[in-house]
């Protein structure tokens, strides 16, 4: 069947197999920042937005992205660099594995609610996970960024 | 992972049905997040996401939900929020994380009746009737008894008649299912419990009566009587002597944040 998505303000059409997912059909369009991780829609690394909306795109069907607007990380690189300041100064991006889809998810946050409490950062990103950190350098890291002043 | 063979986004809630009919290889889809963790050979998945059914539309009587709606549209909506006391918020936010409310629908959550759902929880204890393409409107109590088969759920109608509720759940970490889930409501002095996860289909003890919550004698009667009347099971996450002892203490919990 055939698709036609605007991926990162582009124009693309494709011809794609009903059950391919949104993860599978932004990777051969080259976004190869998108990654599955653990593939049950845990963990966030999958994380683009659709029509400016965080989702998982391990389990969106591409098909289901038919005419409308997809985001990944390619397509925000100057706020994601403007954050990766800001994780590089406290530690936090150790692997980097999962750091695309905690970008996305941070810079959608920023996009919803510019002005956080440390209460709605956590809850907003608790479906991000990271195996290195431990979340503590992470924090620093987002307390600074978006001027949060109470403690974590 | 599932197969599938043909994908159709349906003009008209007609031609869904009539192709899910057809076949029990046609399925519905909706966030696709339970499904895509089975490995079902599907023949056409029927999408319902051109029928404007991703609506949330209330007036002085009810909200009425469409089934295309996502968990996160029910969460950020300020006026059921303010209808139910924040307990839509309550029971949503701890579903894994905000990109996976943006991605699991209504109908998704709700059509199957999943033994860990926290939104069926929820829903079961307010005035709660869900719109099935072929049934109707039917009561959520009735829903929950019905065997699953191959009607489509449109709406979900919530009254608002003026009850107050609280939901509790509990979890062994964060974003994990629940291993117990709780909504509690009163209108009139009478009381709904409703208890999910327990892990079968979520059960509604209805119209209990307590007449004084700060007795504390009185409470531990009403709430010995309502453990009674639930069925209580084992998983991997609890066992269900667990659940019953952790039930008293959501509902406990629960009836202190109606009474406050």
């Amino acid at each position: 069947m055939k698709i036609q998505v605007l991926l990162n303000g582009k124009k693309v059409e494709a011809d794609i197999n009903p059950n391919m997912m949104l993860l599978d059909f932004v990777r051969t369009q080259g976004m190869k920042s998108v990654k599955r991780g653990c593939d049950t829609g845990n963990c966030g690394l999958c994380t683009v937005w659709l029509d400016d909306k965080p989702v998982l795109s391990c389990s969106t069907l591409a098909a289901r992205a038919n005419g409308r607007r997809v985001t990944t990380l390619e397509g925000v690189q100057k706020e994601a660099e403007e954050f990766s300041v800001f994780l590089a100064k406290e530690g936090a991006d150790q692997c980097g594995f999962c750091s695309p889809g905690f970008i996305m998810a941070v810079l959608a946050l920023k996009r919803e609610n510019p002005n956080p409490t440390a209460q709605e950062m956590k809850e907003y990103l608790a479906g991000n996970l990271c195996r290195c950190t431990g979340y503590q350098s992470q924090y620093r890291a987002l307390v600074k960024y978006f001027g949060i002043e109470e403690e974590i | 992972m599932f197969t599938m063979k043909n994908y159709v986004q349906a003009s008209s809630l007609e031609e869904a049905y009539a192709l899910r009919k057809k076949s029990k290889k046609n399925v519905i889809l909706g966030g696709n997040l339970w499904m895509k963790m089975g490995s079902r050979n599907i023949m056409t998945g029927i999408d319902l996401c051109s029928l404007s059914l991703d609506r949330l539309e209330e007036n002085e009587k009810e909200y009425k939900i469409g089934c295309m709606c996502t968990l996160r549209d029910l969460e950020v909506n300020e006026s059921l929020q303010k209808e139910f006391n924040g307990s839509f918020k309550e029971a949503l936010k701890h579903i894994v994380g905000v990109q996976f409310r943006n991605t699991a629908t209504v109908g998704g959550s709700v059509f199957p009746r999943f033994g860990f759902s926290d939104v069926l929880t929820i829903l079961a204890a307010l005035d709660t009737s869900i719109e099935l393409y072929h049934a109707g409107l039917i009561p959520i109590k009735e829903f929950i008894d019905r065997k699953l088969d191959d009607d489509i759920l449109v709406n979900v109608v919530i009254g608002k008649d003026g009850r107050k509720v609280s939901y509790q759940s509990h979890r062994m970490t964060e974003t994990d299912f629940a291993v117990l889930t709780c909504a509690v409501s009163c209108k009139d002095g009478k009381y709904t419990v409703v208890l999910g996860a327990t892990p079968h289909r979520a059960q509604i003890v209805d119209y209990v009566e307590l007449a004084d919550p700060n007795d504390e004698k009185q409470l531990e009667t009403f709430l010995d009587a309502i453990v009674e009347q639930v069925r209580f099971g084992s998983n991997m996450r609890g066992s269900a002597e667990y659940r019953k002892a952790i039930a008293k203490v959501l509902i406990k919990r629960a009836i202190a944040e109606i009474s406050e």
